[in-house]
Parts: structure tokens; C-alpha cells; sequence
């Protein structure tokens, strides 16, 4: 990987074998390479094959979902004891509970006798959860505390043994919860490196805490959802796709002038290591905390002026600058992406089939934010993200069109080259997506027994 | 409540018959006229279908300035979404004329919206929350809330025409 802010042409040396055929073009290059990474000549590839390979699934689930930290969901979902939320955390039905002690826990939804899901409500308040099919009884710690008939068990049968199974890590970083199958892995702390960093950038948003408004849209793309992920940090498709959204913010008397991204105010693309990477700028769009503009109307202006003066209390005016005016696209790796854009949306999707997936995105806000903030806020958010807004929508487009146009695997290549030899690639290159196609792949050929000596 | 005149039964159903029309013909500009100055078009989300959208993420909450915008994209070239247009056919049915609320009359109905694209086809099923209005001879909507039964939007994936 390469060191948190460093260059990719700055001595930074390739972690993938690169077979070059002397007299053979890229597409002549051995089929079972998943991507070309020339930093000589700066040339990337990605093999069209990781999107379309149900195999390359299959791999996927087991040496990526079930080795790196997933998120599960926010601390403010649960916030009294006994509540819960279930879903389907990487394919898995899972409870996210807040135990009658307080701490949050991660169960897995399936009774430990023969399997039915103990949990059947979306969300709620309970003291325990019952299985419906035997009358298992398990409390909001997941501990068995009820088994109908117990007599007819041996001595070898014991309650404790019997608990609702808890994946072998669990952790919290600022009210981001995520989950771990793999009890070896690194500390979710060592993990999210770079990352931590853009994290606080969100969290430091609150002094109370950040919530996930209610809420939540529920959708899906008919394509890989590695396309999301590129997609999801991509500066260089926005005027082209969201060509849309640009004028209907200067309909509303945004003025933005050049429209070049690129050329954005303090903008940057930065690797954070493990596969996560971001894209930070000072867009065009108004910001609820705190970047005011035309359309938020002049009776909120002295407001967003006094929230502005709070943070740089807080902060000293450059990190204060930093939280309230440039956006960021945060993309941990392999499928949480953080987009503090114009509202900020907490996004997730997992893989159903080599060219579905489904999405779940969240609205997050601080909690102590008032009524007509929050407001504001939620129409901030609509006018460009979701699955009704005006460039959501258009993204899912683009990735639906590109695995329809995979079908055609004589062109076996995506090409992820842009900025490569630049020294500081901008929001518009593609430093961010070789982030994580370097950590893709790494995770999807290091033999696993090297990996498991790496970790001892 | 109030004790305002209602409409029958018919002439509202002959105004939801009419927009489902100009909607699948995509004559979104005299869609338009159908709607009030100030006019609002929502979608909660499919948990929260009972929610406020001033603290409750949404899936869409136009209020009339950003309808007509939406209106001008999609017919517009560059809402890739829908460019090509989607096919679409509206089922109205279950029209209920439910009461007034000072000047505005609630009416709800059910619906089954059919979108056909790349030869795939999506159903959005649910229910229409109408607040309409008397306008001289005529009926206008000035609120119009379609509250999805999709638990999710799967496969559907995104609601880029006027449901």
C-alpha cells in the first residue's frame, strides 16, 4: 500500500506482478490476471471478468466480505436499551441491539436450535427475542434464558453453549458500528487508517453526536457493485452524467463559474490505505453545515453565519473551514461509502448476483440539529441524492448501461489510467478507484496461507 | 372538516384517469397544468410511509418550483434515466372521495404503475393521498403523495419518471 498521502509516482512500488508480453497487446495478457498495473508506463486495466464472473462472486464473499470490517450501522439507530434494528448486514440477517446493559451488539439472526430467524420485526423495543418456531427464548444480550420443555435435554446440553452467535469482532468508531468474520483481522482502529480522519471530519460535525434521520431508501442496480463503488468517488463523471443537476442549480441562482472540477478550490484525491480513498472540494452546492448559498433563502443567512463562527470556536478557522465548506466522497473499503456532499448520505450495498446488487442509504445529521435545519437538510439532500433525485438516479443508469455493455467480453478491459503519472492527481482522475482495485486485488490473490502467517 | 361542496366520485376520477394519461404519454408539460402554483409531489420511503418529510428522508419532496424543474429535465436530453423515455401504464383504481380539509379535498386511490425499459419490467404498487382543489369549473391538485407498498425499490432500482 502506499503511505497515506503519498504520491503513486513518488517511489511507490507495485505490489502486482505485471506480465508484460514482449510482442502481445493488453488483450493477448493471461485471462486470469484481474488487473494491469504499469506504473512505468502508467497504464491501468481492470478485467472486465471481476464484474461479471460468478466465481469472481464467490471469491469475493469469502475473501473479502468475510475478511474485512463491514458496516453494520449507526449507534443513534439504537439508542435506548432493548432497541433493535434488523437487517441484512453482507447478505447476512443480523440484529444490531442495544443490550439491557447498554452495550451494543451485533447478532446473528438464525436460532441456535434449527435456524429460524429469532427476530421478525424491521425494528422496535423488546426484552427478548423469541424464536416463534420452538419458543426459544434468548434476552437482548442474546444469552438463551428460555427452552421450553429443558428436561428432555442431557447433561451435556447447556443454555450457555446456546447463545445467539456474535461475529468474532464488533467495534465502534465514533457511532460507525462494524463487524468482522474474521477473528484475526487488524483492530477496526489500524483498519480504517486514513480513514479515521475523514470520519472525524463527519463526526466532528455534532457536539452532541451525529443520528441517522428516518428514513431509509432502500434500492438496488442492476450492475456489480464494485461499479458503485468507483462510482461513488468519481469526479470525472460528473459534469457528463449530472449535466442535469448543474443546471438546475444555476436555475436556483447557484453560480459556478468554469464548471471545471478539477479546478475546485483546495481539491484532492487522496489513497488512505486499505483500499479506502476520498475525494475532497469545494463544490458548487450549498452545505447545511455550513456553507450558505442564494437558495437557502437570505432569512437563513445570519443563522448559517453564527453556526459558521461555532465551528471556528471549535476548530480554529482551517479545520472549521475544512468541516463546513469542501465535500468529500469517502469510500471505505470494500462497500461503505460516506458522501458529505451536499447533505451527507451513509451508503452500503452488497451483492446479490455478479449483476445486481442492492443499496441501502441513510441520511446522517447532528442530533442536536433544529427542526428548520433539519429540514433544510433533508431537501438539500433530495435535490441530488436517492433514488428520486435529480443524479442518483442517472448514476444507476450509467452502471446499469455498463454491465449491459460487458456482455460484449471480447472487450476485456476498463481502463482506470487517468492521472496516473500526474503527481497530484485531481478529482478527476482515477487515484481513488486504483485504491481499492490494488486492495481488491491483493485480498482476492494473496494465497491465504501467506496471509494468515502475515497476521501471526 | 369543513362544509364545502365535494366532488363526485366520477369527476375525480375523471382528473386521475386524465393525469395518469398525460403521464404515460409523457405530456408532462400539461401534466403540469393539472397542479397548483403551489403544488407539491412527494414519495415517502417505503419504511416510513407515513413520515413528514421535513424530518423524515424521502425518496422525493417537490414542492412546485422543483416539480417543474423536474418536469423541464425530463423532457430535457440529459436525464439519462429516462432518455430514452421509459414506457409507462398507469392502473387507477379503489378512487375514494374521502372529505375536505378547510378548502381541500382528500381523495385516495390505489395504483400499479408499470415501467418498461430495456426490456425489463418494474411495478410500483401503492396508493395516491390527493389534496385537490376547487378551481372554478375545474379540480387542480395541490398535493399528490404516492405512498409506495414496494418494500423496497428492487429491482427497480430508482423512481426517475413521475410515479
Amino acid at each position: 500500500m502506499f503511505p497515506h498521502g503519498a504520491t503513486e509516482v513518488a517511489g511507490a512500488s507495485s505490489p502486482i506482478a505485471v506480465h508484460w508480453s514482449n510482442k502481445g497487446t493488453i488483450m493477448d495478457r493471461m485471462a486470469e490476471d484481474y488487473i494491469i498495473d504499469d506504473q512505468k508506463a502508467g497504464l491501468f486495466r481492470v478485467n472486465r471478468r471481476a464484474f461479471t464472473d460468478p466465481e469472481c462472486l464467490e471469491e469475493e464473499r469469502r475473501r473479502i466480505f468475510d475478511k474485512c470490517w463491514i458496516y453494520v450501522g449507526h449507534e443513534s439507530e439504537v439508542p435506548h436499551a432493548g432497541d433493535y434494528r434488523s437487517r441484512k448486514v453482507a447478505g447476512r440477517p443480523m440484529i444490531l441491539v442495544r443490550g439491557d446493559d447498554s452495550t451494543i451488539r451485533v447478532l446473528l439472526n438464525t436460532c441456535t436450535h434449527r435456524g429460524a430467524m429469532v427476530c421478525r420485526q424491521k425494528s422496535g423495543n423488546a426484552k427478548t427475542f423469541q424464536c416463534p418456531y420452538h419458543a426459544w427464548t434468548y434476552n437482548s444480550r442474546g444469552q438463551l434464558i428460555g427452552v421450553p420443555g429443558e428436561d428432555s435435554y442431557s447433561e451435556a446440553f447447556k443454555r450457555e453453549d446456546m447463545a445467539l452467535v456474535t461475529p468474532p469482532q464488533v467495534d465502534n468508531y465514533r457511532g460507525f458500528i462494524f463487524a468482522c468474520f474474521d477473528r484475526i483481522a487488524q483492530s477496526l482502529y489500524d483498519y480504517l487508517a486514513g480513514a479515521r480522519e475523514y470520519l472525524d471530519l463527519v463526526a466532528d460535525q455534532s457536539e452532541m453526536g451525529m443520528k441517522i434521520v428516518a428514513g431509509q431508501q432502500s434500492y438496488s442496480a442492476r450492475a456489480n457493485w464494485k461499479l458503485l463503488v468507483e462510482n461513488s468517488y468519481d469526479g470525472y463523471h460528473g459534469l457528463p452524467t449530472h449535466q442535469r443537476y448543474f443546471n438546475f442549480l444555476a436555475d436556483t441562482g447557484i453560480d459556478f463559474k468554469g464548471r471545471d472540477l478539477s479546478a475546485s478550490p483546495r481539491q484532492k484525491a487522496v489513497d488512505l490505505g486499505n483500499g479506502h480513498a476520498v475525494v475532497e472540494a469545494v463544490a458548487a452546492w450549498g452545505r447545511p453545515i455550513a456553507r450558505w448559498v442564494p437558495p437557502f433563502g437570505e432569512n437563513t443567512k445570519a443563522h448559517f453565519e453564527e453556526v459558521r463562527r461555532r465551528f471556528d470556536q471549535r476548530f480554529g478557522p482551517e479545520r472549521s473551514q475544512r468541516i463546513c465548506e469542501t465535500s468529500r466522497n469517502l469510500g471505505i473499503f470494500p462497500n461503505l461509502v460516506i458522501n458529505d456532499i451536499m447533505a451527507i448520505t451513509v451508503r452500503t450495498f452488497y451483492p446479490v448476483s455478479p449483476d445486481y446488487m442492492e443499496v441501502n442509504a441513510w441520511a446522517l445529521a447532528p442530533i442536536e440539529e433544529s427542526a428548520a435545519d433539519s429540514a433544510l437538510r433533508l431537501d438539500n439532500f433530495l435535490t441530488f441524492l436517492g433514488p428520486g433525485g435529480f443524479a442518483t438516479p442517472d448514476d444507476v443508469e450509467m452502471l446499469e448501461s455498463c454491465q449491459r455493455g460487458f456482455v460484449n467480453r471480447e472487450v476485456a478491459w476498463s481502463d482506470i489510467s487517468r492521472g496516473m503519472k500526474k503527481e497530484h492527481p485531481s478529482i478527476t482522475d482515477e487515484l481513488q478507484m486504483r485504491a481499492f482495485w490494488r486492495q481488491w486485488n491483493q485480498l482476492m490473490t494473496e494465497p491465504q496461507i501467506e496471509r494468515a502467517r502475515k497476521v501471526a | 372538516m369543513s362544509n364545502i361542496e365535494l366532488p363526485s366520485r366520477s369527476e375525480v376520477e375523471d382528473l386521475l384517469y386524465h393525469e395518469a394519461a398525460l403521464l404515460d404519454e409523457w405530456r408532462l408539460e400539461e401534466w403540469l397544468e393539472l397542479l397548483t402554483e403551489d403544488a407539491i409531489y412527494q414519495v415517502p420511503p417505503t419504511d416510513v410511509p407515513e413520515g413528514d418529510a421535513r424530518n423524515t428522508l424521502f425518496i422525493i419532496a417537490d414542492d412546485a418550483m422543483r416539480i417543474r424543474s423536474r418536469v423541464k429535465q425530463l423532457l430535457g436530453k440529459t436525464a439519462w434515466a429516462e432518455n430514452p423515455h421509459s414506457r409507462t401504464r398507469r392502473m387507477i383504481a379503489n378512487v375514494r372521495v374521502l372529505g375536505a380539509e378547510g378548502e381541500n379535498i382528500l381523495v385516495s386511490a390505489n395504483f400499479a404503475v408499470h415501467r418498461m425499459r430495456y426490456e425489463s419490467v418494474d411495478t410500483y404498487i401503492g396508493h395516491y393521498e390527493y389534496k385537490l382543489i376547487r378551481a372554478g369549473k375545474l379540480l387542480k391538485i395541490r398535493e399528490r403523495r404516492a405512498v409506495l407498498d414496494n418494500e423496497a425499490l428492487r429491482p427497480h432500482g430508482k423512481i426517475s419518471f413521475i410515479l
